[in-house]
């Protein structure tokens, strides 16, 4: 495995990776914020009550999400695969746009000044660069490997659908600007949770996509991401992006049948990384994985996390287990297992292969980058725990309790509210074990890149 | 070699284009038919009241179908709650209490959120108190009739 040399080329992919870490820190600081106001309803309540800290919170770690996964894509397709990027202005144009962006959202929400809804509550009108942005990466990326590229594997087509289909549900997520969809509530209601369930499918074909091309690369073998099964799953990852997003408004009173293709569909959707994951690991050799000791335990992580979350979104896919715990936070702990334990690991996955690839000295921090690995996983599984214990006191409370008010359930969950929290902090913990070893290397090649 | 790739991206192609035509044709019916329902068109004061929810980030707190933040209640049945209704909105909403901020509503602005409230309310129930519960693991849930004030006590 020979190093990448930083050179300009790779300039915007790495302030993408610095500007997807720096958000990655911020977002859960923000994150614990919150969990103090859970338990401490003045705590910051001037300043920053929980309408503008949430906002913050979740805003900042999709940010994450969508810089690790843009960065990296740029990063690989430009210097470890070769190609020429069609245009380097429009990286550029492209990282500086989502710079700004997210600077006017902070201002937007800082402010006060929002009118958005769940997940994307910035001012409505920002979704209009947003969208620009997307398309730019979109034409970037697509004019540089149809150019380039012939026979793609399959990851190459799962970050093309993933743009794609992002612009699209982005722009679904806004329908609502139409009276059509606002002046019939289940209407508009439904069209915006099926917009965030495609939404998050289509990040999940960037940042699942990078985890093949990882485990392709580790293993030096190009045929994890061609034959038969690879396309298979990718085909019925798509499905599920497309049709599988409605166990999210089983409740909401739509036509049954949205309901019966829901259901069908939402089965299948975990077992596709799983799966991929497993017969890569069986056939990886002890050399090999001793080379990538990092990406290859971040990628087993995501495996155990993928399992540990698709027995939870099976379940919760079943409309009477879903009838109980919809409304609960049994589906944060879902949302929160599949951002973190399974989006985030993979992109860390990511960013260590690329990290260890332009510097091969990475390494010596392997203590503390282990000890944080472990702090990571372990206090993710103590707050996904608390999360879905919370979720069952509420739920009791909901369909089996009598004349016991709102205000007392939640004193009920007090507990778990503490642990939920302390086991946040030390998260953050791990995730700065993680993240300023990386972000070193990653300023020391910008700065590189900036001098070649 | 060449051939057997060439009729590979060519069925890909294929599975992409069905795909893609089918989800065409699914979003059409979720956009009109499968998002039917006997409840009536939400009023200008409504849509007003949803707007004032947006700008204040009432999400982040309540949820609305079981959907939104939960350091507050569901509010999808407060109106035709008959211990709570709009009385216990309007006085709630500039109170201020625990987590919830000191919003400084005017009487016009909290007429329009409850209009859109009492508009969601009309739609549906949550929680569904008697859904039909099948031995099969499907449920069956009510739909409420048009103009419905009907409230689903806890069974």
């Amino acid at each position: 495995m020979h190093n990448v040399a930083p050179s300009s080329k790779n300039k915007f992919s790495i302030q993408f990776i610095l500007l997807s870490l720096f958000a990655l820190i911020l977002g859960s600081f923000f994150g614990i914020l919150a969990g103090f106001q859970y338990i401490i309803p003045d705590f910051l309540k001037e300043l920053l009550p929980f309408t503008k800290m949430r906002p913050f919170h979740d805003s900042t770690v999709i940010s994450w999400i969508i810089l690790a996964a843009t960065g990296s894509i740029y990063f690989v397709l430009a210097n470890i695969e070769g190609l020429t990027i069609h245009s380097s202005k429009l990286t550029k144009i492209h990282f500086y746009l989502f710079l700004l962006l997210g600077l006017i959202i902070y201002i937007s929400i800082g402010s006060g000044y929002m009118g958005g809804r769940e997940y994307v509550t910035f001012m409505p009108i920002l979704i209009i660069p947003i969208l620009f942005g997307w398309i730019l990466f979109g034409y970037n990326y697509f004019k540089t490997v149809l150019n380039q590229v012939k026979n793609w594997p399959v990851y190459y087509w799962m970050w093309g659908t993933g743009i794609v289909f992002m612009i699209f549900h982005l722009a679904e997520a806004h329908f609502w600007f139409s009276y059509y969809f606002r002046e019939n509530f289940v209407r508009d209601l439904t069209v915006q949770w099926k917009s965030y369930g495609s939404f998050v499918g289509s990040w999940n074909q960037l940042v699942y996509g990078l985890s093949i091309y990882i485990m392709a690369k580790i293993k030096k073998d190009d045929n994890v991401g061609r034959g038969k099964l690879p396309f298979f799953f990718y085909f019925l990852g798509l499905t599920n992006l497309m049709f599988g997003w409605a166990h999210h408004t089983y409740i909401i009173p739509t036509q049954p049948w949205i309901r019966y293709v829901a259901y069908g569909i939402s089965m299948t959707e975990w077992i596709i990384l799983g799966y991929m994951i497993y017969s890569w690991k069986k056939s990886l050799s002890e050399e090999k994985k001793e080379a990538n000791t990092l990406a290859y335990r971040f990628l087993m992580a995501a495996d155990l996390w993928i399992f540990i979350n698709l027995i939870l979104a099976l379940l919760i896919s079943i409309p009477i287990i879903n009838f109980f715990s919809h409304g609960t936070h049994i589906t944060v702990a879902h949302s929160m297992g599949t951002t973190i334990g399974i989006n985030t690991t993979i992109l860390l996955a990511a960013l260590f292969y690329i990290a260890s690839r332009i510097d091969i000295h990475f390494k010596d921090n392997l203590k503390q980058l282990l000890s944080g690995f472990y702090i990571f996983n372990s206090s993710l599984m103590v707050f996904f725990g608390a999360l879905i214990a919370a979720g069952l006191k509420k739920s009791e409370w909901m369909y089996f309790s009598k004349n016991i008010p709102f205000a007392e359930m939640k004193i009920n969950l007090a507990n778990n509210y503490y642990v939920f929290l302390i086991a946040g902090i030390v998260m953050f913990i791990g995730i700065l074990m993680l993240t300023t070893p990386l972000i070193k290397v990653f300023i020391k090649a910008y700065n590189t890149a900036v001098k070649a | 070699m060449k051939i057997k790739e060439s009729k590979k991206k060519h069925q890909n192609r294929i599975v992409i284009s069905v795909l893609v035509f089918t989800f065409i044709i699914y979003n059409y019916f979720v956009y009109s038919s499968g998002t039917e329902n006997l409840a009536p068109k939400l009023s200008k004061e409504a849509i007003s009241g949803q707007i004032l929810w947006q700008e204040n980030n009432c999400w982040t707190c309540h949820q609305l179908y079981g959907l939104g933040g939960y350091l507050g209640p569901d509010l999808t049945n407060i109106m035709s709650n008959p211990v709570k209704g709009e009385n216990y909105v309007k006085g709630f909403i500039n109170s201020g209490v625990k987590s919830m901020p000191k919003f400084n509503f005017t009487e016009k602005e909290k007429n329009q959120i409850v209009a859109f409230l009492r508009a969601v309310d009309k739609t549906g129930y949550f929680p569904d108190y008697q859904a039909n519960l099948q031995p099969n693991g499907w449920v069956e849930i009510n739909y409420k009739s048009a103009n419905s004030t009907n409230y689903q006590p806890k069974k």
